[in-house]
């Protein structure tokens, strides 16, 4: 279909002026034949909703259709087994713009962010390093095991946090483009100039460290205690194809800090409902203001007339019209497989299949009939609340990358481990727990080969006999598990390799680089086709930016007022 | 399942650092520590204002917080410093040790004097400010706001010099107040008199010592014990019994605060920020921007942030000053925006009081230079003083004065008086 649709392209253009009246009738009929829409995008995922949203208030008809029977990408609640609720892709929130949650109502929609209490590192000693969030416990928990790393926290926390403030304000602006002469290109270009000037010479020194260091070398210059320094290497390394000793992992760690739970920056916390709980009040704020969607209809491709889209066509081979397409997909999904090759510029695509969105990560989803127990962790502990990780030294990460590098997934794995129904009732009945566990690394591909069903069984056992080790009995208590390795990823939610932010962020896939130099400004080399998805500014999490920034553009070359949408909220 | 139990993580033989460190979990049930004294304040703590001062479970007040500021001025009053971040800084080269951290010239304090320093990073940003106790030739504490163990241990390579951090291993008091001295010589502290201003003496307590020093943060005469925390009761106890006839109360914060207040002392983290904590740049303060520009010795050899505080000082790159201010009325100006002319923003009040000492409406306050250092004229304070939900704006004219606001003579009186 796509081939038919390229080769007609090249039809008309070989007839000239004559013909081009011709495909203009012929769109005509069609038009005349079903309703075309103002905009269609491509994917309900959050980004897809958020975009959707702002392009509805703006006064557009608005379709978004997403292939699966429900919406939500990769921010879903799914009931997979009875009575309990599933946060089986994207697990913790705080990245999500509290502007866009304001502008989009979605609260009135029945979101609710509930922040959630620090975390800990078992180690193998039978010990464990808690991450409490009052500051004098914090403390008092890093001098159990060094008295020096423990008051070594306050300038890592500064310095951080200075860098993410330089970053944050950035999150809710187009990138520009430094090769461009328009007014709007150098005044943003200004802008990020400024701010990097108005940085101390040590602070530029850090910023332009922290973009291109690992996040081992990083923390070597704060702390001395292995366990404490994995303790925040984990948010160097999820989601990303590199191990803690990689350059590049440095700023993975600022993308994790920049977030915020009402006001409280860097905290992360649970959807009350699961994270589909997200996308569900997207979904209803977009149905209130006029929008529609569509589930259980995959696009196959985008129907591409003159160089601009035109709509797209259903797997079912239904055309759907509409003025301009926007896609939610990742950048590869989008231009490898739903836009005719021919259709772009050779570098272009090139960049396309060369931008880095590597799958490195999988999820164990784990129904279960009681609260598990670590022998290690007082009962009343709060980190039963918190994020719970097994992975006590930088070693042990670094190897479990290695297994990646290898084609095989970790025999010891990283996981990123939390049991949202210590404060989220709604997910399980009382008593009953959902228990999320990030799991890395898992290679895109086993040793060259596609994954199996063997391999995935494979994958979730190297799982739960790592928690079992810590919390004996464990198996006993699980009800139901869903075992979603790369594989799983991409084919259900759609994920290039089940990358879960469309593409890694190193700062060479960062900006005005994201996702390709050039088209970082949500537009693509086809007229009237967008990106919204993760893979472009600022990247992935469930923070809404890149659909709200996408909005903002596509209503520009709209000459549509953004006066619905609020600017960044200051940082001061 | 096999396999899960031959990779079984927990060692089998558990060291004694590691059971050391399990023992420790349970800080986390108890967020704001008592101090040695806390039996004795949780029982006078009439009021149960509490506050947390770095961990620990502070009083803002125990009675009635004007009344313990009186007990300050006309008796003696107990305030517990243990919360108070210490080092023990030891070995052959301490005293250059020191002398490459701090500002001031650490040659000059001889064993059993105290000096009030401050330390900047390299930079020349101030990282805090404290009292640095030179116990014997090689052996100090340093007692701060902030903890800097990780600038301490850093600053210390290629010194032979150890440093230790002893905040819950060592417990403080201060004793302020006219009857101070009287109350420990009554409790038996024979050679107290001897000690001049900034003396120190270790003097017997309960089997042991308790160093005292002529030292506090009142302006008043007074003096601070410091003794290992397992003889902190006993301490409290003997001085208490002491000065029952000499008025000897307890108190809290919010008394302290207004004696320090007079005599124009300033706490880091409120009149100033430390660098290790200031998250703005334009936040940051060299020595010479908060009124710390007399500890610099410029004649000892290099310390941290000498050149960057030289090349501030050459390029006049200076852009704070604070100063002390009076300000008409009676209203206290607390954080109150200074104006000059009444109309262009100068800088900030930090802290400010009606002194009852001095009778006058005091504050201090930072402003952007050369306002407050050579253009003192036309100054202004903008007060917000909300009455029962209302604010009354008020411009009132502030003037430039030195610090401190009050100077008692029976704070260096020697020998020290009775009352």
């Amino acid at each position: 279909m796509a081939r038919q649709i390229g080769l007609c392209h090249a039809k008309f253009r070989a007839f000239g002026n004559r013909s081009r009246k011709n495909e203009e009738r012929v769109a005509r009929e069609d038009w005349a034949k079903m309703k075309a829409w103002d905009a269609i995008i491509i994917g309900g995922g959050h980004n897809g909703l958020v975009n959707a949203c702002y392009l509805q208030r703006a006064g557009l008809d608005v379709l978004v259709i997403e292939k699966n029977d429900w919406v939500g990408g990769a921010a879903t609640s799914r009931e997979l087994t009875p009575g309990f609720l599933y946060s089986n892709c994207s697990y913790v929130c705080s990245l999500f713009r509290p502007e866009i949650m304001r502008d989009l109502e979605l609260p009135r929609f029945g979101l609710q962010v509930i922040s959630y209490e620090g975390g800990a590192v078992f180690t193998r000693d039978g010990d464990y390093l808690a991450n409490y969030r009052d500051h004098d416990a914090h403390r008092r928990e890093f001098a159990r095991f060094s008295k020096r790393d423990a008051e070594a926290y306050d300038r890592y926390a500064r310095d951080v946090t200075r860098q993410c403030r330089f970053i944050q304000p950035l999150l809710m602006r187009t990138a520009p483009d430094p090769t461009s002469l328009r007014p709007r290109d150098l005044g943003e270009l200004l802008y990020l100039g400024k701010k990097f000037a108005g940085l101390s010479a040590p602070e530029m020194a850090l910023t332009l460290r922290f973009w291109t260091m690992s996040i081992s070398e990083f923390l070597d210059e704060y702390f001395e205690t292995d366990v404490i320094k994995a303790n925040f290497a984990l948010s160097g390394i999820i989601g990303t194809a590199l191990g803690p000793m990689s350059p590049g992992t440095a700023y993975v760690l600022l993308h994790h800090y920049m977030g915020e739970v009402d006001g409280s920056v860097g905290a992360w916390g649970y959807a009350r409902g699961g994270m589909g709980a997200v996308t569900k009040a997207l979904a209803a704020s977009f149905k209130a203001s006029g929008g529609t969607i569509r589930t259980g209809a995959e696009v196959d491709h985008v129907l591409v007339g003159r160089g601009k889209a035109k709509g797209v066509v259903l797997a079912g081979g239904e055309e759907i019209f509409g003025k301009l397409v926007v896609s939610n997909a990742d950048v590869k999904r989008t231009f490898l497989k739903l836009v005719e090759e021919k259709e772009l510029p050779d570098v272009f695509l090139r960049r396309v299949r060369n931008f880095k969105i590597r799958g490195s990560s999988g999820k164990v989803n784990i129904a279960l009939d009681s609260l598990p127990e670590f022998p290690a962790l007082p009962k009343d502990s709060p980190v039963y609340r918190g994020d719970m990780h097994f992975t006590d030294s930088m070693e042990r990460m670094e190897r479990a990358y290695d297994d990646w590098k290898a084609g095989r997934w970790s025999a010891d794995p990283f996981l990123d481990m939390v049991i949202p129904t210590t404060l989220d009732p709604t997910m399980a009945p009382p008593g009953k727990h959902f228990m999320s566990c990030f799991v890395q690394y898992a290679p895109p591909r086993i040793a060259g080969a596609e994954w199996t069903d063997a391999d995935r069984d494979g994958f979730a056992e190297s799982v739960i006999s790592q928690i079992a080790e810590y919390s004996p009995g464990f198996r006993d208590r699980i009800v139901h598990m869903e075992v979603r390795t790369p594989r799983e990823i991409e084919a259900e939610v759609g994920l290039t390799e089940g990358n879960i932010f469309q593409g890694e962020l190193t700062f060479d896939q960062l900006l005005f680089n994201r996702p390709v130099p050039g088209y970082a400004q949500y537009r693509s080399p086809v007229g009237g086709l967008y990106m919204c998805g993760s893979s472009t500014h600022p990247g992935g999490g469930v923070m809404g930016a890149p659909g709200r920034n996408a909005a903002a553009e596509i209503l520009r070359d709209l000459a549509k007022s953004t006066s619905h949408m609020s600017a960044a909220h200051d940082v001061i | 399942m096999a396999q899960a139990i031959r990779k079984k993580p927990l060692s089998k033989t558990v060291n004694a650092a590691v059971s050391a460190r399990i023992v420790a979990q349970d800080h986390f049930r108890t967020l704001r520590l008592g101090t040695p004294f806390q039996p004795r304040i949780d029982a006078l703590a009439k009021t149960q204002d509490w506050y947390n001062w770095a961990g620990y479970r502070a009083p803002n007040s125990l009675w009635n917080e004007e009344l313990e500021y009186f007990a300050i001025r006309s008796q003696a009053a107990v305030f517990d410093i243990s919360p108070m971040t210490k080092y023990r800084i030891e070995g052959p080269d301490a005293e250059a040790f020191l002398d490459r951290v701090t500002l001031r010239d650490v040659a000059k304090l001889r064993p059993g004097r105290v000096h009030y320093t401050a330390w900047c990073d390299d930079e020349g940003f101030v990282l805090d400010d404290g009292t640095l106790f030179r116990l014997s030739p090689t052996r100090f504490r340093l007692c701060s706001q902030e903890r800097h163990l990780p600038w301490l241990l850093d600053s210390a390579i290629g010194f032979d010099v150890s440093v230790a951090e002893e905040t819950e291993a060592v417990a403080g008091l201060a004793l302020q107040g006219p009857t101070s001295f009287a109350v420990l010589r009554d409790a038996g502290f024979a050679g107290v008199e001897k000690l001049k201003i900034f003396d120190l003496a270790d003097l017997p307590h309960d089997g042991g010592t308790v160093g005292i020093s002529r030292t506090g943060f009142t302006g008043d005469l007074g003096y601070e014990l410091f003794v290992p925390a397992d003889r902190a009761l006993s301490l409290w106890d003997r001085l208490m019994t002491a000065g029952q006839l000499r008025g000897i109360r307890a108190i809290g914060y919010t008394a302290l605060n207004r004696a320090r207040l007079e005599a124009g002392l300033i706490v880091a983290n409120a009149d100033f920020t430390t660098a290790e904590h200031a998250i703005r740049a334009d936040r940051l303060r060299l020595p010479d921007e908060i009124g710390l520009g007399f500890m610099i010795d410029l004649q000892k050899g290099h310390f941290n942030g000498r050149r960057a505080i030289l090349e501030a000082r050459a390029k006049r790159k200076l852009r704070h000053v604070l100063v002390g201010l009076e300000i008409d009325g009676n209203i206290p100006a607390e954080h109150a925006i200074v104006y000059h002319k009444k109309s262009q923003e100068v800088g900030l009040v930090s802290a400010a009081m009606w002194s009852p000492m001095a009778k006058r409406n005091i504050a201090i306050a930072s402003l952007a230079r050369p306002y407050g250092d050579t253009m003192v004229e036309d100054l202004w304070v903008e007060i917000y003083a909300m009455r029962e939900l209302q604010h009354q704006k008020l411009m009132k004219r502030a003037k430039v004065v030195a610090r401190p606001f009050i100077k008692l003579d029976r704070r260096t009186a020697n020998p020290p008086a009775d009352f």
